[in-house]
């Protein structure tokens, strides 16, 4: 990454690396004042995929795409699976086809919100945002004596979603299960038992991480309540009968207030209700509500989305916890943006219970694995991925070959959350104030993570944060620059 | 005349019969060699290299080398290993292989090579050539950004297929596989029941829509390196 700041025009330019997992960068702009004019993350997230997998056959398409990512790959693999599934005629699955794409499915959820709380987030409400960043880490954590066994938790529980995805894909990490009209494999008696033998385990485990996170929040709630936090629109998937489906389902849209803006709308239509905006200072575009408009139609995606735009959860406990959760704002949408931790806890929680249904059920074994039916040139696959809504949307030819390519990632749709999250925190702590303090550096990545964004910036990385923070005056002068490599 | 020629391969005695090459005497007396373009009954076509072995301290093919009596091989040396390392890292710098994404991978000879080698990056720079794509046929995909010349598929169809589907045109660089249509491959007679769509030793020839119908786990070298089929076979320890 190169960057330039060019003095007197505010001009700030990043050259694109390709690899998605970039590096984030905010930049704050102050009027004479002191006051923050501007504030914004920019994240280095330069999307070639849509081009090289053109000319490529649609079959190879969810093995190849997944490498956007490998956090939660699973998340690209069974959006574009659900997208051939589409083009070969075969998206009526059979049930052994869909039970271990789903099983896939909420054990990468386990392991992906496993570790961005353990790994990733804990450390700031454990020991606090302004805490030495020498032990603002899961080593740290892992140290500490109070919650050594937390940490110890945290890696089983992420090696358990691992194991369950090895179980499904083949691997770990960019595996190949899921395969256009179904699945390569079944479910062994042998793995079901294995799994079987720690899911009681790993239920309670979650019942902890969302008992902490709850406390947590609830305890903090009047700080947080403002933290970086703001009204806004919430984007998920959710079933036909209103329920939280983070594999397949309609999409919904609410306000601020919990009014639909629209409902059960069948995703292959999309385009009808998202659109992109490209602006001039990211490589990143800005998904909006085309009824709303760019300005107005922004959203957000993710675990706080989907708890606030689900009617109810279909496991007991899940389903308990979000009414807990609902009841902290009166039932309507809660925008508090800490609150997307209280909410992805509530998710592990939910894909635990699933896991657990899931691995109870004979399907899983059985050996009618694809289906196909009339042939498509045009889809649409859309997953809950654990950090929001994921599209991606193919055309193929008579050839076989993918012509055009179009993904909307949750880390772009929540491009504009994160900014205004910025923008807040910074408001908060640096207006008026001529230096940049350690306090603001850390108060503005604990708000970036609360989005748990694919960027490498929202990682601790052992106390070593990515994240430059540029101080401009009115002139454009860089007058402070704090840098964290 | 006698009917056995006894020769040696890294000090090994090995027996082998008239007219046989050293990688099929070494075959049968489970001594594997590596190879890419060597392939079952096709006939030998000694063009990639992959299988040279010092025949009396001269580097020769062992798939077109005929055995004789006393002949001294080389083949699992340091210095042997280092030239077939080199080749195998060429081929991987002179085309366009994504492993991580390739539907053969698993069961893709070069890739396999390079794990029985752990070749981890090639220490050659990359060319990046441009290379097309045929997916015309309505069930078989040429992928020449895979390909590796070793003509399996150019031998397969016209030996045994007897259908001369395809051939080389080009020279060095410029060197590709052509099929024999004005066209592409959807203008030729290619069947994905001929032979020669097993023939290819990486995912350059394919057959359309089978792509990760294996699961990982159950691919062909999940478990065994390559040549280990060859290597079971062994009874004679150095």
């Amino acid at each position: 990454m190169t960057t330039t700041a060019t003095i007197g025009t505010k001009k700030i330019t990043i050259d694109p690396v390709t690899r998605v997992e970039g590096h984030g960068r905010v930049t704050i702009h102050l009027d004479e004042e002191n006051n923050v004019q501007q504030a914004r993350m920019h994240i280095i997230e330069f999307r070639g995929f849509e081009r090289f997998i053109l000319g490529r056959p649609y079959w190879e398409v969810p093995v190849l795409v997944q490498r956007l990512c490998g956090i939660c790959p699973v998340s690209h693999h069974l959006a574009a699976a659900k997208t051939m599934d589409r083009i070969v005629g075969g998206e009526n699955l059979t049930p052994t086809a869909e039970k271990m794409r789903r099983l896939m499915h909420y054990g990468q959820f386990f392991q992906s919100h496993a570790l961005h709380f353990f790994h990733l987030c804990s450390p700031d409400l454990l020991f606090g945002f302004d805490a030495d960043p020498a032990i603002r880490n899961v080593i740290g954590v892992a140290k500490d004596e109070r919650y050594a066994d937390l940490a110890v938790q945290g890696v089983m529980m992420r090696k358990f979603g691992q194991e369950i995805i090895k179980a499904t894909a083949g691997k770990k990490i960019h595996g190949t299960g899921a395969i256009p009209g179904g699945i390569n494999k079944n479910l062994s008696i042998q793995e079901r038992d294995m799994f079987l033998k720690d899911i009681d385990q790993m239920v309670e485990w979650s019942r902890q991480a969302l008992n902490l996170a709850k406390n947590y929040t609830v305890e903090h709630l009047e700080d947080l309540a403002s933290f970086g936090s703001f009204d806004s629109n919430h984007l998920s998937l959710v079933r036909e009968d209103g329920a939280m489906d983070i594999y397949h389902g309609n999409l919904r849209a609410i306000d601020a207030q919990g009014e639909p803006i629209f409902d059960q709308v069948d995703y292959q239509d999309y385009t009808d209700y998202i659109a992109e905006e490209v602006r001039p200072w990211s490589y990143m575009k800005f998904p909006f509500i085309k009824s709303l408009g760019p300005e107005e139609g922004w959203y957000r995606v993710g675990p706080l989305a989907r708890v606030n735009a689900c009617d109810f959860i279909d496991t007991p406990e899940a389903e308990a916890a979000r009414k807990e959760f609902m009841a902290v704002t009166e039932d309507k949408p809660n925008n508090i943006t800490m609150a997307y931790h209280w909410a992805r806890m509530i998710e592990t929680l939910h894909a635990a219970e699933k896991i657990k249904e899931l691995l109870n059920d004979p399907d899983l074994q059985g050996t009618d694995l694809v289906t196909k039916g009339e042939r498509r040139h045009e889809a649409v696959g859309l997953v809950e991925a654990p950090r929001g809504t994921l599209f991606h949307h193919y055309q193929v030819d008579d050839n076989d070959q993918v012509t055009m390519a179009n993904l909307i990632v949750s880390t772009t749709s929540n491009n504009v959350p994160m900014n205004r999250a910025v923008e807040k925190v910074a408001e908060e702590y640096i207006s008026g104030k001529p230096e940049i303090t350690e306090g603001l550096l850390n108060h503005i990545e604990v708000a970036i993570r609360a989005y748990d964004p694919c960027l490498s910036c929202a990682t601790h990385a052992m106390g070593q944060m990515p994240l430059i923070v540029e101080l401009h005056d009115a002139c454009g002068n860089v007058v402070d620059k704090k840098t964290r490599d | 005349m006698s009917t056995t020629i006894t020769f040696t391969i890294d000090g090994v005695d090995v027996q082998g019969e008239p007219g046989q090459t050293i990688m099929q005497a070494a075959d049968a007396a489970g001594i594997y060699i590596p190879r890419l373009c060597a392939f079952e009954d096709l006939s030998p076509h000694g063009s990639c290299r992959v299988c040279t072995v010092m025949v009396n301290g001269r580097p020769q093919s062992a798939c077109t080398q005929p055995i004789s009596e006393g002949m001294t091989v080389e083949n699992n040396t340091d210095e042997i290993t280092e030239i077939r390392k080199d080749i195998i890292e060429m081929l991987f710098v002179e085309g366009n292989h994504y492993c991580m994404f390739c539907e053969k991978s698993g069961n893709c000879e070069l890739q396999a090579l390079a794990y029985r080698f752990g070749i981890a990056v090639p220490k050659f720079p990359y060319l990046w050539p441009e290379r097309d794509v045929d997916a015309s046929h309505p069930d078989i995909l040429i992928d020449r950004n895979r390909c590796i010349l070793c003509g399996r598929c150019v031998r397969a169809s016209r030996d045994v297929d007897g259908k001369t589907i395809f051939e080389f045109v080009g020279r060095g660089p410029n060197k590709r596989v052509a099929v024999n249509a004005e066209a592409n491959l959807k203008d030729t007679d290619a069947a994905v029941t001929d032979t020669a769509m097993d023939a290819c030793p990486v995912g350059a020839l394919l057959k359309k829509r089978v792509g990760y119908a294996t699961p990982v786990g159950e691919r062909r070298y999940d478990h065994n390196p390559i040549g280990s089929d060859i290597e079971s076979k062994r009874t004679t320890t150095a």
